[in-house]
């Protein structure tokens, strides 16, 4: 058999066209990657808020049905020590929470009683400005979300929250679950959890468990971008109370008396 | 050589001591064992969301990208290859039909020596009923 240069490099070019052609097939008939679907409705088209009418609240005296309800479907544990409390919702004094509103004389029969408190959603959250790994950051629909897989546990978004609404877990709190609810998952060693406005609540259309648990209907729950939901109702011609407004984080948990 | 008697049957004696574990592994099976995670039974849950050969290769990312778009993204649900649409989540869609997570993500990551911190906080349905 004779070649010439013609013949061999016709060869050469069909048997490297045969090469390619398998690895060639593998790469265009490979699966295409699916994406995942769009939310049915974006973030940006709401702006949760809650309103917390006091009066209603303090009806009945030591009423923890708020507390109880969001603790029980977050699995937050019950450490027992103050020093190591985790709390997503959660009461303290009047006095401690409006301090401003302290005036001598006054004399006003509430400023002991006990006012609900939670995180405050904030329209520019300290707390997101701290997190060194973005594992806190806002939503567009105005919660502050937390990323436990990515929290490392350095606290500064704790330092940085001016109302102590964020929690570290000093150790792992699956012991100290009373009943673990298991639609959501409880939080290991090393993480900082704090309350998420029932996002998964949320996206399943429903409002969020203290609200749901309240029987005065003291919490209000709503989209605040939205002039004909119940927290603008409820907030429209009152006089409002924010947790130290001075500070310029623009709270979304609005206080009524 | 001086000595040879010696020497060759200790060098062969030295050389079978120094390979005695992988004999004994070969004789005792242990080097042909190959993990068998457990498939569920049900038909209704022979299909998985995606064919066997992607899950086998991409299950981590897969469960990386789901954790990105459910937490990042508010995302909750999944298009499958297939056309087919999910609801993201590890307990309510994998662990619907893996119930038992010794029995199946155990098997391969036991034997790989690869450790996961997925069941520090997500609880498996099998889990709670054991505690």
């Amino acid at each position: 058999m004779q070649f010439d240069r013609r013949g061999f490099l016709k060869i050469a070019g069909l048997t490297a066209l045969g090469l390619v052609a398998k690895p060639g097939w593998d790469v265009f008939s490979k699966i295409e990657s699916s994406e995942p679907l769009p939310t049915p409705e974006p973030f940006a088209k709401k702006k949760w808020g809650m309103a917390i009418e006091l009066k209603k609240c303090w009806l009945e005296e030591g009423c923890k049905d708020c507390i109880d309800a969001c603790h029980r479907i977050h699995n937050v544990p019950d450490l027992g020590t103050l020093k190591e409390e985790i709390k997503w919702i959660w009461t303290s004094p009047y006095d401690k929470i409006f301090p401003e509103h302290e005036f001598e004389y006054a004399g006003e029969e509430h400023q002991h009683k006990l006012v609900p408190i939670l995180c405050n959603h904030c329209d520019d959250p300290p707390c997101v400005r701290y997190c060194p790994t973005r594992a806190t950051w806002k939503r567009e629909d105005g919660i502050v979300m937390m990323d436990f897989h990515r929290c490392i546990g350095c606290r500064y978004c704790m330092a940085g929250c001016p109302y102590g609404s964020r929690s570290f877990n000093w150790r792992d709190p699956r012991p100290f679950i009373k009943k673990v609810n298991l639609e959501f998952p409880t939080r290991t060693r090393g993480v900082v959890e704090k309350c998420n406005f029932c996002e998964e609540r949320l996206n399943r259309g429903l409002i969020p468990a203290c609200v749901e648990a309240c029987k005065e209907k003291a919490l209000i729950f709503g989209d605040l971008k939205d002039p004909e939901s119940k927290v603008r109702k409820v907030l429209q011609n009152r006089i409002i109370y924010q947790r130290q407004p001075e500070l310029g984080t623009k709270p979304k948990v609005f206080y009524v008396l | 050589m001086y000595d040879g008697k010696k020497i060759i049957p200790g060098l062969i004696l030295f050389l079978g001591l120094l390979t005695y574990p992988i004999w004994h592994n070969t004789v005792s099976g242990k080097t042909s064992y190959v993990p068998k995670p457990e498939l569920p039974t049900d038909k209704a849950k022979k299909e998985c969301v995606e064919p066997k050969t992607f899950i086998r290769v991409n299950h981590k990312t897969l469960l990386e990208d789901w954790k990105f778009s459910v937490v990042r993204n508010g995302i909750r649900t999944y298009q499958a290859s297939n056309k087919k649409v999910y609801t993201i989540s590890l307990n309510r869609t994998c662990m619907n039909c893996h119930t038992d997570k010794t029995k199946f993500c155990d098997q391969c990551h036991t034997y790989m020596g690869v450790t996961n911190k997925c069941w520090d906080c997500h609880i498996y349905p099998k889990q709670m009923a054991k505690e």
